[in-house]
């Protein structure tokens, strides 16, 4: 009997391609949302996940994200070094000076100073140079999209010279740092350049990077660090979702794709659940004679639900492919790098496409259901 | 639900159907008796709305009856369970519809093997046996064809395949040549005689047709639900 469900289901053409349509819409919708959002969201933490030498973050108690930074005092980086269990600890300055080329065109940038002798937090991922050229006097790294911005259209090239709030510094590497969530240039130099860039303030010290000793996990220290130091510390993993949190609860964002998220899935449900109801209408007669002829309601059901299950799926499949050729196509924009489509939105909306063709599948159940087989005399 | 070889296919005691209740309630059958004996064409007629469909549907199974006894191939519907009337249904009786009802999205052949289909007959020996009584039918050019390239008189003899195939006992039509023209109704109605009608397999037919009375051997008048007078014009088959 499946065979006459999927054939019912395939003959009439506009109703069949109607629906998988809207299965096919919403899925995309769904996982573009949900993917773009997760991206936008990582971006928060991109930063902290760049800097793969160092496993906990220590900064002021009342630091909530990345963004926000008060500094430190000098003093903090040696009370975090004498903690046991510490492997090593070094300094990290985060600023926002502005970059100037010498053709005049400007940016606000994303500056981190690094620690001068051990380059802890440096880029590792280069595209152009070496990130152990930021040793040079008045050195600078500058990711690809920064590039991009202040030199457009312009090939890679090294030693070209920019201003960083009047500091006069050189280009030495150009790095594949992940897309900040603000899209300012992303600038690596050393700690003690990096400060001078900025306005002198009396404590200029952002963070303190630690590394565990072997046998002593992350967590562990970072409690060790609180209660030893009274400041905050996080692992790489908490600082991040810290900051995720943080967008989450501060901003717009959340609510902006939500609304997106809903409308789609009501749409979906909607738009496929009266397609389908509408169907299974039509067909009613063809279902009354399965029945009067001796075909059992949960055979008719069976018959229903996989009517729906295929048209889901197969709406599902070409959503997922062109939620996928979308995320292929955005990928190498330097505005969406990074953002991906990701396996969790394909799973999630999978099991969530799954609840809407159950539900859509309902009300044309109940109809076969209580369809009089006698119907069929009259 | 082993039919026994009595004669009788289908028994109707003071048959009862009401639909509704208090002010609403209508009393469509009030009593029926009714006999149909196997290798008999037994034509149930009567005006409209004096309670054939419903009677047809009550003996199909399709309907509980309000009151009364049914016995159709010796089994009582009244002590059947709802899955086993169903069962019941599937392999003993064959309908045809006077609007045909055929899948549309169906060949002929594959229209003609639902019943076997719905008894877990696989798709392909299904439509074979289908294909084979097409042609006893005179539809062998036919077989492959979607009904919507079929005549009104080919689709009802589609229909009548697809009441055969299953080889029932009991065959129920209602108004099988209602929607076809005079001698399209009586090429139909004379392969129901000469095809669908065995010794061991009784047919019902509900008409309004009276040039096609002919083909009858019982005719059983009805009107406001209860059967009025029985003709037997002639004798049964037998075997």
């Amino acid at each position: 009997m499946n065979f006459i469900a999927l054939r019912m289901l395939m003959t009439d053409r506009a109703k069949y391609f109607g629906l998988i349509f809207a299965f096919a819409f919403s899925t995309f919708l769904l996982q573009n949302q949900i993917s773009i959002f997760c991206g936008i969201m990582q971006r928060t933490g991109s930063q902290i996940r760049d800097v793969t030498d160092a496993e906990v973050w220590v900064m002021d108690r009342y630091t909530e994200y990345f963004e926000q930074t008060k500094a430190l005092k000098d003093t903090d980086l040696t009370r975090v070094r004498s903690v046991p269990g510490v492997d090593y600890a070094v300094r990290l300055f985060k600023g926002n000076p502005t970059a100037r080329t010498l053709a005049g065109k400007f940016a606000s940038t994303f500056t981190l100073g690094v620690d001068d002798s051990t380059l802890v937090g440096a880029p590792r991922q280069m595209l152009l140079g070496k990130w152990e050229n930021l040793r040079e006097s008045n050195s600078i790294i500058m990711d690809k999209a920064g590039y991009a911005l202040l030199f457009p259209g312009e090939p890679f090239e090294l030693g070209r010279v920019l201003e960083l709030n009047d500091h006069k510094v050189t280009l030495v590497g150009i790095s594949n740092a992940s897309a900040p969530f603000v899209s300012f240039p992303v600038i690596h130099a050393r700690y003690s350049e990096a400060i001078n860039f900025q306005g002198r303030e009396r404590n200029q010290l952002s963070y303190v990077l630690v590394r565990p000793q072997p046998g002593v996990t992350a967590e562990e220290l970072a409690r060790r660090i609180e209660k030893e130091t009274g400041l905050k510390a996080r692992t790489t993993a908490e600082f991040i979702w810290d900051c995720v949190i943080y967008y989450m609860k501060n901003t717009g964002i959340p609510v902006n794709f939500g609304i997106t998220i809903i409308v789609a899935l009501i749409v979906g449900l909607a738009v496929s659940g009266q397609t389908f109801y509408m169907f299974t209408v039509e067909n009613l007669r063809q279902f009354g004679a399965l029945k009067a002829i001796g075909v059992t309601n949960s055979r008719l059901v069976g018959m229903v639900l996989l009517q729906a299950v295929v048209a889901g799926a197969i709406g599902y499949a070409i959503g997922t492919g062109m939620a996928a050729a979308f995320f292929q196509a955005t990928l190498h924009g330097m505005a969406t790098r990074g953002i991906i489509l990701m396996w969790q939105a394909v799973v999630s909306v999978g099991l969530l496409m799954s609840v809407v063709v159950v539900a859509v599948s309902l009300l044309s159940v109940r109809k076969v259901i209580v369809l009089e087989p006698a119907s069929v005399f009259r | 639900m082993n039919p026994s070889s009595s004669s009788q296919a289908v028994r109707c005691l003071s048959l009862r159907k009401h639909f509704g209740e208090g002010e609403a309630r209508i009393e469509v059958l009030r009593g029926v008796d009714f006999q149909a004996e196997l290798g008999k064409l037994t034509f149930l007629v009567g005006p409209s709305g004096c309670g054939k469909t419903t009677l047809i549907s009550v003996i199909a199974g399709l309907l509980d009856p309000s009151a009364g006894d049914l016995e159709v191939l010796n089994e009582n519907h009244g002590r059947m369970k709802a899955q086993e009337r169903i069962l019941f249904r599937r392999r003993n009786l064959g309908f045809v519809f006077q609007q045909y009802n055929l899948l549309p999205s169906l060949t002929a052949a594959e229209n003609a093997a639902v019943p076997l289909m719905a008894d877990g007959v696989k798709r392909g020996l299904a439509v074979k046996k289908a294909t084979a009584l097409l042609d006893r039918l005179g539809l062998a050019d036919k077989a492959a064809s979607m009904p919507r390239f079929l005549s009104g008189g080919q689709q009802q003899r589609v229909a009548l395949a697809r009441a055969l195939v299953h080889e029932p006992r009991l065959i129920i039509c209602d108004e099988p040549t209602a929607a076809l023209d005079h001698k399209t109704g009586e090429s139909v109605m004379g392969l129901l005689a000469s095809a669908a009608l065995s010794p061991d397999r009784a047919v019902v037919v509900v008409t309004h047709d009276n040039r096609v009375f002919h083909h009858a051997h019982t005719i059983a008048h009805m009107d406001d639900g209860i059967i009025t007078q029985v003709e037997t014009p002639k004798p049964a088959l037998t075997s």
